[in-house]
Protein backbone atom coordinates (compact mmCIF):
# COMPACT_ATOMS: atom_id res chain seq x y z
CA UNK A 1 0.00 0.00 0.00
CA UNK A 2 1.43 3.38 -1.07
CA UNK A 3 0.12 6.41 0.81
CA UNK A 4 1.00 10.07 1.18
CA UNK A 5 2.52 10.83 4.55
CA UNK A 6 2.43 13.93 6.73
CA UNK A 7 4.86 13.46 9.66
CA UNK A 8 4.05 16.72 11.48
CA UNK A 9 6.59 19.00 13.15
CA UNK A 10 7.03 17.05 16.37
CA UNK A 11 8.35 14.14 14.28
CA UNK A 12 11.40 16.36 13.68
CA UNK A 13 11.75 17.28 17.36
CA UNK A 14 10.19 15.93 20.52
CA UNK A 15 8.64 12.81 18.99
CA UNK A 16 11.50 11.47 16.87
CA UNK A 17 10.89 8.12 18.59
CA UNK A 18 7.29 8.04 17.33
CA UNK A 19 8.53 8.91 13.86
CA UNK A 20 11.26 6.28 13.61
CA UNK A 21 9.05 3.54 15.07
CA UNK A 22 6.21 4.53 12.70
CA UNK A 23 8.60 4.30 9.77
CA UNK A 24 9.99 0.94 10.96
CA UNK A 25 6.56 -0.64 11.55
CA UNK A 26 5.10 0.61 8.26
CA UNK A 27 8.15 -0.68 6.40
CA UNK A 28 7.74 -4.09 8.02
CA UNK A 29 4.03 -4.16 7.10
CA UNK A 30 4.62 -3.06 3.47
CA UNK A 31 3.00 0.33 3.89
CA UNK A 32 5.05 2.76 1.79
CA UNK A 33 4.92 6.23 3.30
CA UNK A 34 5.55 8.94 0.71
CA UNK A 35 6.33 12.14 2.59
CA UNK A 36 4.54 15.19 1.13
CA UNK A 37 7.32 17.26 -0.48
CA UNK A 38 7.85 20.62 1.23
CA UNK A 39 5.08 20.11 3.81
CA UNK A 40 4.54 22.85 6.40
CA UNK A 41 3.16 23.01 9.94
CA UNK A 42 -0.61 22.46 10.20
CA UNK A 43 -0.73 25.33 12.71
CA UNK A 44 -1.74 22.97 15.51
CA UNK A 45 -3.86 24.43 18.34
CA UNK A 46 -2.37 27.96 18.20
CA UNK A 47 -3.57 28.52 14.62
CA UNK A 48 -7.17 27.42 15.15
CA UNK A 49 -7.29 29.15 18.52
CA UNK A 50 -6.40 32.39 16.75
CA UNK A 51 -8.28 32.05 13.45
CA UNK A 52 -10.10 29.25 11.61
CA UNK A 53 -9.21 30.52 8.14
CA UNK A 54 -5.50 30.85 8.95
CA UNK A 55 -5.53 27.29 10.30
CA UNK A 56 -7.32 26.01 7.20
CA UNK A 57 -4.90 27.81 4.88
CA UNK A 58 -1.86 26.22 6.55
CA UNK A 59 -3.51 22.80 6.22
CA UNK A 60 -4.83 23.38 2.70
CA UNK A 61 -1.32 24.00 1.38
CA UNK A 62 -0.32 20.49 2.49
CA UNK A 63 -3.52 18.87 1.26
CA UNK A 64 -3.09 20.63 -2.06
CA UNK A 65 0.47 19.33 -2.53
CA UNK A 66 -0.69 15.81 -1.67
CA UNK A 67 -3.60 16.12 -4.13
CA UNK A 68 -1.28 17.36 -6.88
CA UNK A 69 0.82 14.21 -6.36
CA UNK A 70 -2.30 12.16 -7.03
CA UNK A 71 -2.68 10.94 -3.45
CA UNK A 72 -6.04 9.44 -2.46
CA UNK A 73 -5.07 8.65 1.11
CA UNK A 74 -2.90 10.66 3.49
CA UNK A 75 -1.68 9.25 6.79
CA UNK A 76 -0.38 11.21 9.76
CA UNK A 77 0.80 9.87 13.13
CA UNK A 78 -0.21 13.00 15.08
CA UNK A 79 -3.84 13.43 16.23
CA UNK A 80 -3.53 17.22 16.27
CA UNK A 81 -2.35 17.30 12.65
CA UNK A 82 -5.08 14.77 11.83
CA UNK A 83 -7.74 16.95 13.45
CA UNK A 84 -6.61 20.13 11.69
CA UNK A 85 -6.21 18.52 8.28
CA UNK A 86 -9.64 16.88 8.53
CA UNK A 87 -11.23 20.11 9.79
CA UNK A 88 -9.79 22.05 6.86
CA UNK A 89 -11.06 19.45 4.35
CA UNK A 90 -14.50 19.51 5.92
CA UNK A 91 -14.78 23.32 6.14
CA UNK A 92 -13.52 23.86 2.61
CA UNK A 93 -16.57 22.08 1.27
CA UNK A 94 -18.36 25.39 1.91
CA UNK A 95 -17.72 27.69 -1.08
CA UNK A 96 -17.52 30.96 0.92
CA UNK A 97 -15.04 29.44 3.34
CA UNK A 98 -12.99 27.96 0.50
CA UNK A 99 -12.93 31.39 -1.17
CA UNK A 100 -11.61 33.08 2.01
CA UNK A 101 -8.92 30.41 2.42
CA UNK A 102 -7.88 30.52 -1.22
CA UNK A 103 -7.28 34.26 -0.82
CA UNK A 104 -4.51 33.38 1.65
CA UNK A 105 -2.80 30.85 -0.64
CA UNK A 106 -0.39 31.41 -3.54
CA UNK A 107 -2.77 29.57 -5.87
CA UNK A 108 -6.29 28.27 -5.20
CA UNK A 109 -6.29 24.81 -3.59
CA UNK A 110 -7.35 21.65 -5.42
CA UNK A 111 -11.10 20.97 -5.49
CA UNK A 112 -10.74 17.56 -3.88
CA UNK A 113 -8.32 16.54 -1.19
CA UNK A 114 -7.11 13.07 -0.20
CA UNK A 115 -8.83 11.36 2.72
CA UNK A 116 -6.76 11.92 5.88
CA UNK A 117 -6.48 9.10 8.41
CA UNK A 118 -4.23 8.29 11.34
CA UNK A 119 -1.29 5.93 10.93
CA UNK A 120 -3.12 3.65 13.38
CA UNK A 121 -6.11 3.40 11.01
CA UNK A 122 -3.72 2.90 8.09
CA UNK A 123 -2.11 -0.07 9.83
CA UNK A 124 -5.53 -1.57 10.60
CA UNK A 125 -6.50 -1.12 6.94
CA UNK A 126 -3.38 -2.91 5.80
CA UNK A 127 -3.95 -6.01 7.88
CA UNK A 128 -6.64 -7.24 10.24
CA UNK A 129 -6.17 -8.60 13.77
CA UNK A 130 -5.79 -12.19 12.60
CA UNK A 131 -3.12 -11.32 10.06
CA UNK A 132 -1.32 -9.09 12.53
CA UNK A 133 -1.27 -11.96 15.03
CA UNK A 134 0.39 -14.13 12.37
CA UNK A 135 3.15 -11.53 11.97
CA UNK A 136 4.03 -11.45 15.69
CA UNK A 137 7.57 -12.66 16.29
CA UNK A 138 7.83 -11.67 19.93
CA UNK A 139 4.58 -11.96 21.85
CA UNK A 140 3.63 -9.22 24.29
CA UNK A 141 2.10 -11.89 26.53
CA UNK A 142 2.64 -11.09 30.18
CA UNK A 143 2.40 -7.33 29.64
CA UNK A 144 -0.54 -5.46 31.12
CA UNK A 145 -1.12 -2.22 29.24
CA UNK A 146 -3.47 0.77 29.20
CA UNK A 147 -4.40 2.23 25.80
CA UNK A 148 -4.59 6.02 25.99
CA UNK A 149 -5.88 7.77 22.86
CA UNK A 150 -6.08 11.32 24.15
CA UNK A 151 -8.90 13.68 23.29
CA UNK A 152 -8.22 14.62 19.67
CA UNK A 153 -8.09 11.25 17.95
CA UNK A 154 -11.82 10.61 18.29
CA UNK A 155 -13.34 14.06 18.88
CA UNK A 156 -15.20 15.99 17.64
CA UNK A 157 -16.93 12.81 16.45
CA UNK A 158 -18.37 14.10 13.16
CA UNK A 159 -14.94 15.39 12.12
CA UNK A 160 -12.78 12.48 13.26
CA UNK A 161 -15.06 9.50 12.56
CA UNK A 162 -12.79 7.36 14.70
CA UNK A 163 -14.86 4.60 16.30
CA UNK A 164 -16.77 5.33 19.54
CA UNK A 165 -15.69 8.88 20.48
CA UNK A 166 -15.39 8.01 24.18
CA UNK A 167 -14.53 4.34 23.97
CA UNK A 168 -12.41 3.53 20.92
CA UNK A 169 -11.00 -0.01 20.71
CA UNK A 170 -8.59 0.05 17.78
CA UNK A 171 -5.40 0.26 19.83
CA UNK A 172 -6.62 -2.51 22.12
CA UNK A 173 -7.41 -4.67 19.09
CA UNK A 174 -3.92 -4.20 17.65
CA UNK A 175 -2.09 -4.85 20.91
CA UNK A 176 -4.31 -7.75 21.97
CA UNK A 177 -3.45 -9.36 18.63
CA UNK A 178 0.19 -9.00 19.72
CA UNK A 179 -0.53 -10.89 22.93
CA UNK A 180 -0.77 -8.03 25.45
CA UNK A 181 -3.41 -7.84 28.17
CA UNK A 182 -5.28 -4.55 27.75
CA UNK A 183 -7.00 -3.15 30.83
CA UNK A 184 -10.28 -1.30 30.70
CA UNK A 185 -9.06 2.30 30.90
CA UNK A 186 -11.89 4.77 31.57
CA UNK A 187 -9.68 7.84 30.98
CA UNK A 188 -8.60 6.64 27.54
CA UNK A 189 -9.99 9.72 25.78
CA UNK A 190 -9.58 12.24 28.61
CA UNK A 191 -7.51 15.34 27.88
CA UNK A 192 -3.88 15.38 29.11
CA UNK A 193 -3.77 19.18 29.35
CA UNK A 194 -2.51 19.66 25.81
CA UNK A 195 -0.15 22.53 25.06
CA UNK A 196 -0.99 24.29 28.33
CA UNK A 197 2.19 22.78 29.82
CA UNK A 198 4.12 25.92 28.89
CA UNK A 199 1.70 28.79 29.69
CA UNK A 200 -0.37 27.12 32.45
CA UNK A 201 1.51 24.22 33.98
CA UNK A 202 -1.15 23.43 36.62
CA UNK A 203 -3.64 22.52 33.89
CA UNK A 204 -1.36 19.90 32.36
CA UNK A 205 0.02 18.60 35.65
CA UNK A 206 -3.47 18.06 37.06
CA UNK A 207 -4.96 16.41 33.98
CA UNK A 208 -1.94 14.25 33.18
CA UNK A 209 -1.64 13.40 36.88
CA UNK A 210 -5.16 11.93 36.92
CA UNK A 211 -4.35 9.71 33.96
CA UNK A 212 -1.06 8.50 35.43
CA UNK A 213 -2.67 7.94 38.83
CA UNK A 214 -5.35 5.70 37.34
CA UNK A 215 -2.77 3.80 35.30
CA UNK A 216 -0.67 3.26 38.45
CA UNK A 217 -3.73 2.10 40.39
CA UNK A 218 -4.55 -0.39 37.63
CA UNK A 219 -0.99 -1.66 37.98
CA UNK A 220 -0.17 -1.57 34.28
CA UNK A 221 3.34 -1.98 32.89
CA UNK A 222 2.93 1.02 30.60
CA UNK A 223 0.52 3.57 29.20
CA UNK A 224 0.41 3.30 25.41
CA UNK A 225 -0.10 6.54 23.47
CA UNK A 226 -0.70 7.63 19.90
CA UNK A 227 -0.08 11.38 20.33
CA UNK A 228 3.22 13.28 20.55
CA UNK A 229 1.82 15.87 22.93
CA UNK A 230 0.11 13.35 25.23
CA UNK A 231 3.33 11.35 25.31
CA UNK A 232 5.36 14.42 26.26
CA UNK A 233 2.94 15.46 28.98
CA UNK A 234 2.76 11.99 30.51
CA UNK A 235 6.44 11.11 30.11
CA UNK A 236 8.72 14.16 30.08
CA UNK A 237 6.37 16.06 32.42
CA UNK A 238 5.72 13.04 34.67
CA UNK A 239 7.64 14.56 37.60
CA UNK A 240 5.57 17.76 37.34
CA UNK A 241 2.38 15.69 37.30
CA UNK A 242 3.54 13.71 40.33
CA UNK A 243 4.37 16.87 42.23
CA UNK A 244 0.88 18.25 41.58
CA UNK A 245 -0.59 15.13 43.20
CA UNK A 246 2.02 14.85 45.98
CA UNK A 247 3.33 11.60 44.64
CA UNK A 248 5.98 10.13 42.35
CA UNK A 249 5.10 8.10 39.32
CA UNK A 250 7.32 5.59 37.54
CA UNK A 251 5.10 4.85 34.60
CA UNK A 252 6.61 4.19 31.17
CA UNK A 253 4.64 5.94 28.43
CA UNK A 254 5.27 4.21 25.13
CA UNK A 255 4.02 4.87 21.59
CA UNK A 256 1.79 2.16 20.14
CA UNK A 257 4.17 1.94 17.17
CA UNK A 258 7.03 1.11 19.56
CA UNK A 259 4.97 -1.74 21.05
CA UNK A 260 3.98 -3.01 17.60
CA UNK A 261 7.64 -2.86 16.57
CA UNK A 262 8.65 -4.94 19.58
CA UNK A 263 5.97 -7.52 18.76
CA UNK A 264 7.03 -7.65 15.11
CA UNK A 265 10.54 -8.44 16.33
CA UNK A 266 12.09 -5.27 14.87
CA UNK A 267 15.52 -4.26 16.18
CA UNK A 268 15.02 -2.16 19.31
CA UNK A 269 17.40 0.48 17.99
CA UNK A 270 14.87 1.19 15.24
CA UNK A 271 12.16 1.93 17.79
CA UNK A 272 13.72 4.81 19.72
CA UNK A 273 12.96 3.28 23.11
CA UNK A 274 16.08 4.94 24.54
CA UNK A 275 14.43 8.32 24.05
CA UNK A 276 11.73 7.77 26.67
CA UNK A 277 12.21 9.98 29.74
CA UNK A 278 10.79 7.27 32.03
CA UNK A 279 12.77 4.14 31.25
CA UNK A 280 10.95 1.17 29.75
CA UNK A 281 13.71 -1.24 30.84
CA UNK A 282 11.51 -3.06 33.34
CA UNK A 283 8.92 -3.68 30.66
CA UNK A 284 11.58 -4.83 28.20
CA UNK A 285 13.00 -7.13 30.88
CA UNK A 286 9.57 -8.70 31.33
CA UNK A 287 9.35 -9.17 27.59
CA UNK A 288 12.72 -10.91 27.58
CA UNK A 289 11.84 -13.17 30.51
CA UNK A 290 11.63 -16.67 28.96
CA UNK A 291 8.93 -17.67 31.46
CA UNK A 292 6.67 -14.98 29.99
CA UNK A 293 7.78 -15.03 26.39
CA UNK A 294 6.59 -18.55 25.67
CA UNK A 295 3.92 -17.93 23.07
CA UNK A 296 2.42 -21.38 23.51
CA UNK A 297 2.51 -21.37 27.33
CA UNK A 298 -0.43 -19.17 28.16
CA UNK A 299 -0.55 -20.17 31.84
CA UNK A 300 2.05 -17.78 33.24
CA UNK A 301 1.17 -14.27 34.22
CA UNK B 1 -33.40 57.30 35.19
CA UNK B 2 -31.94 56.57 38.61
CA UNK B 3 -35.15 55.31 40.21
CA UNK B 4 -35.25 51.93 38.54
CA UNK B 5 -32.91 49.09 37.61
CA UNK B 6 -32.49 48.66 33.87
CA UNK B 7 -32.27 44.92 33.30
CA UNK B 8 -31.53 45.39 29.63
CA UNK B 9 -28.56 47.68 30.09
CA UNK B 10 -25.97 44.92 29.77
CA UNK B 11 -27.78 42.94 27.11
CA UNK B 12 -26.90 42.85 23.45
CA UNK B 13 -29.72 41.03 21.67
CA UNK B 14 -27.70 40.73 18.46
CA UNK B 15 -24.99 38.76 20.26
CA UNK B 16 -26.63 35.33 20.14
CA UNK B 17 -27.30 35.68 16.42
CA UNK B 18 -23.66 36.60 15.78
CA UNK B 19 -22.36 33.66 17.86
CA UNK B 20 -24.76 31.24 16.16
CA UNK B 21 -23.82 32.45 12.69
CA UNK B 22 -20.06 32.28 13.31
CA UNK B 23 -20.03 28.95 15.14
CA UNK B 24 -22.75 27.27 13.06
CA UNK B 25 -24.34 26.10 16.32
CA UNK B 26 -27.86 26.45 17.60
CA UNK B 27 -27.08 27.84 21.07
CA UNK B 28 -30.77 28.58 21.70
CA UNK B 29 -31.45 24.88 22.27
CA UNK B 30 -29.26 24.74 25.41
CA UNK B 31 -31.52 23.93 28.38
CA UNK B 32 -28.85 24.08 31.09
CA UNK B 33 -28.49 20.38 31.85
CA UNK B 34 -24.88 21.02 32.91
CA UNK B 35 -23.33 18.01 31.17
CA UNK B 36 -20.70 20.23 29.56
CA UNK B 37 -19.65 21.69 32.90
CA UNK B 38 -19.66 18.27 34.60
CA UNK B 39 -17.23 16.77 32.09
CA UNK B 40 -14.95 19.77 31.51
CA UNK B 41 -11.31 18.96 32.42
CA UNK B 42 -10.39 22.65 32.44
CA UNK B 43 -13.37 23.84 34.50
CA UNK B 44 -11.32 24.22 37.67
CA UNK B 45 -9.52 27.13 36.01
CA UNK B 46 -12.68 28.84 34.70
CA UNK B 47 -14.28 31.94 36.18
CA UNK B 48 -17.64 31.08 34.54
CA UNK B 49 -18.56 27.39 34.08
CA UNK B 50 -19.11 26.54 30.42
CA UNK B 51 -22.87 26.04 30.93
CA UNK B 52 -23.07 29.60 32.30
CA UNK B 53 -21.18 30.83 29.25
CA UNK B 54 -23.87 29.19 27.11
CA UNK B 55 -26.58 30.90 29.18
CA UNK B 56 -24.72 34.19 28.88
CA UNK B 57 -24.75 33.87 25.10
CA UNK B 58 -28.51 33.18 25.15
CA UNK B 59 -29.09 36.26 27.30
CA UNK B 60 -26.87 38.45 25.13
CA UNK B 61 -24.43 39.17 27.96
CA UNK B 62 -21.74 39.97 25.43
CA UNK B 63 -19.32 41.78 27.70
CA UNK B 64 -19.26 39.25 30.54
CA UNK B 65 -18.84 36.35 28.15
CA UNK B 66 -16.15 37.93 25.97
CA UNK B 67 -14.21 39.15 29.03
CA UNK B 68 -14.33 35.76 30.75
CA UNK B 69 -11.20 33.84 31.61
CA UNK B 70 -12.94 30.58 30.65
CA UNK B 71 -12.83 31.11 26.88
CA UNK B 72 -9.00 31.28 27.10
CA UNK B 73 -8.60 28.26 29.38
CA UNK B 74 -10.67 25.88 27.21
CA UNK B 75 -8.51 22.91 26.14
CA UNK B 76 -10.53 22.27 22.94
CA UNK B 77 -10.89 18.59 23.95
CA UNK B 78 -14.57 18.55 22.84
CA UNK B 79 -15.78 16.48 25.81
CA UNK B 80 -18.60 19.04 26.20
CA UNK B 81 -19.61 18.72 22.55
CA UNK B 82 -19.60 14.94 22.78
CA UNK B 83 -21.92 14.92 25.80
CA UNK B 84 -24.37 17.67 24.84
CA UNK B 85 -27.85 16.12 24.59
CA UNK B 86 -28.85 18.78 22.06
CA UNK B 87 -25.86 18.21 19.79
CA UNK B 88 -24.43 21.65 20.29
CA UNK B 89 -20.72 21.67 19.46
CA UNK B 90 -19.98 23.57 22.67
CA UNK B 91 -16.22 23.59 22.02
CA UNK B 92 -16.88 25.28 18.67
CA UNK B 93 -18.93 27.94 20.49
CA UNK B 94 -16.07 28.48 22.96
CA UNK B 95 -13.65 28.84 20.06
CA UNK B 96 -15.93 31.32 18.31
CA UNK B 97 -16.14 33.37 21.51
CA UNK B 98 -12.36 33.41 21.78
CA UNK B 99 -12.09 34.60 18.19
CA UNK B 100 -14.67 37.32 18.83
CA UNK B 101 -12.91 38.42 22.00
CA UNK B 102 -9.49 38.62 20.30
CA UNK B 103 -10.87 40.49 17.32
CA UNK B 104 -12.47 43.00 19.68
CA UNK B 105 -9.15 43.34 21.52
CA UNK B 106 -10.23 41.62 24.76
CA UNK B 107 -7.46 39.30 25.94
CA UNK B 108 -8.27 38.28 29.50
CA UNK B 109 -5.45 35.72 29.80
CA UNK B 110 -2.59 37.33 27.87
CA UNK B 111 -0.09 34.52 28.49
CA UNK B 112 -2.22 32.14 26.41
CA UNK B 113 -2.19 34.50 23.47
CA UNK B 114 1.55 35.10 23.93
CA UNK B 115 2.17 31.37 23.76
CA UNK B 116 0.08 30.90 20.62
CA UNK B 117 1.68 33.85 18.86
CA UNK B 118 5.17 32.61 19.79
CA UNK B 119 4.37 29.23 18.27
CA UNK B 120 2.93 30.82 15.13
CA UNK B 121 5.97 33.09 14.77
CA UNK B 122 8.19 30.03 14.44
CA UNK B 123 5.83 28.62 11.80
CA UNK B 124 5.96 31.90 9.87
CA UNK B 125 9.76 32.07 10.10
CA UNK B 126 10.63 28.43 9.42
CA UNK B 127 7.55 26.91 7.77
CA UNK B 128 7.44 24.36 10.56
CA UNK B 129 7.00 24.90 14.26
CA UNK B 130 10.12 24.88 16.38
CA UNK B 131 9.94 23.92 20.03
CA UNK B 132 12.97 25.76 21.39
CA UNK B 133 12.14 28.81 19.28
CA UNK B 134 8.58 28.83 20.67
CA UNK B 135 9.91 28.61 24.23
CA UNK B 136 12.46 31.38 23.69
CA UNK B 137 9.92 33.76 22.15
CA UNK B 138 7.38 32.95 24.84
CA UNK B 139 9.90 33.62 27.62
CA UNK B 140 10.75 36.98 26.08
CA UNK B 141 7.12 37.97 25.61
CA UNK B 142 5.90 36.82 29.00
CA UNK B 143 9.08 37.54 30.98
CA UNK B 144 8.67 34.08 32.49
CA UNK B 145 12.26 33.12 31.83
CA UNK B 146 12.32 30.00 33.98
CA UNK B 147 9.43 28.29 32.20
CA UNK B 148 10.17 24.55 32.09
CA UNK B 149 13.92 24.86 32.74
CA UNK B 150 13.46 21.75 34.92
CA UNK B 151 12.72 19.73 31.77
CA UNK B 152 15.70 20.90 29.75
CA UNK B 153 18.34 18.41 31.04
CA UNK B 154 16.21 15.32 30.26
CA UNK B 155 14.89 16.71 26.98
CA UNK B 156 18.42 17.47 25.79
CA UNK B 157 19.93 14.19 27.07
CA UNK B 158 17.23 12.20 25.28
CA UNK B 159 17.75 14.14 22.04
CA UNK B 160 14.15 15.31 22.19
CA UNK B 161 14.84 18.92 21.34
CA UNK B 162 15.96 19.93 17.89
CA UNK B 163 18.27 22.88 18.51
CA UNK B 164 18.04 24.04 14.92
CA UNK B 165 14.71 24.69 13.22
CA UNK B 166 13.61 22.26 10.54
CA UNK B 167 12.92 24.22 7.37
CA UNK B 168 11.05 22.46 4.53
CA UNK B 169 12.99 21.83 1.33
CA UNK B 170 12.05 24.74 -0.92
CA UNK B 171 12.13 27.15 2.01
CA UNK B 172 9.68 28.81 4.34
CA UNK B 173 8.63 31.64 2.00
CA UNK B 174 5.30 30.11 0.85
CA UNK B 175 4.21 29.83 4.48
CA UNK B 176 5.39 33.35 5.31
CA UNK B 177 3.22 34.59 2.42
CA UNK B 178 0.13 32.90 3.96
CA UNK B 179 0.77 34.81 7.20
CA UNK B 180 1.43 38.03 5.29
CA UNK B 181 -1.89 37.84 3.43
CA UNK B 182 -3.71 36.90 6.62
CA UNK B 183 -2.28 39.93 8.41
CA UNK B 184 -3.06 42.32 5.56
CA UNK B 185 -6.62 41.09 5.34
CA UNK B 186 -7.15 41.41 9.10
CA UNK B 187 -5.91 45.00 8.89
CA UNK B 188 -8.20 45.78 5.99
CA UNK B 189 -11.11 44.35 7.94
CA UNK B 190 -10.11 46.25 11.06
CA UNK B 191 -9.63 43.24 13.36
CA UNK B 192 -6.72 42.03 15.47
CA UNK B 193 -4.69 39.53 13.37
Amino acid sequence: MNVAYYPGCSAKGSSKDYEISTQAVCRALNITLEEIPGWNCCGSTPAHAVDTELSAALCARNLDIAASQGAKLLLTPCPSCLSNLRAASQRMEKPEFRQRVNELLDTPAAETFPEVLSVMQGIAMQLDKENLALRVKKTLKGLRLAAYYGCLMSRPADRMRFEDPENPQLMEDLLTACGAEMVDFPLKTACCGAAFGIPERAMTARNSGRILELAARLDVDAVITACPLCQMNLDLRQTQAGRALNTRFHMPVVYFTQMLGLALGLPRKQLGLNKLAVSADKLLGKLDDPRLADAEGGQQS
Amino acid sequence: MNDHIDLNRLRDPSFIAAVEAQSGQNVSTCYQCGNCTAGCPAGFAYDMPVSQIMRGVQLGLRDSVLHSRSIWMCLSCSTCSQRCPNNIDVAAVMETLRHMARKAGYVTVPKMEKFWLSFLNTVRLFGRSHEIGTMALYMMRSLRVFTDVDLAPTAIAKGKLGLLPHIPPGGAKPVARIFQRYKERARREGVRP
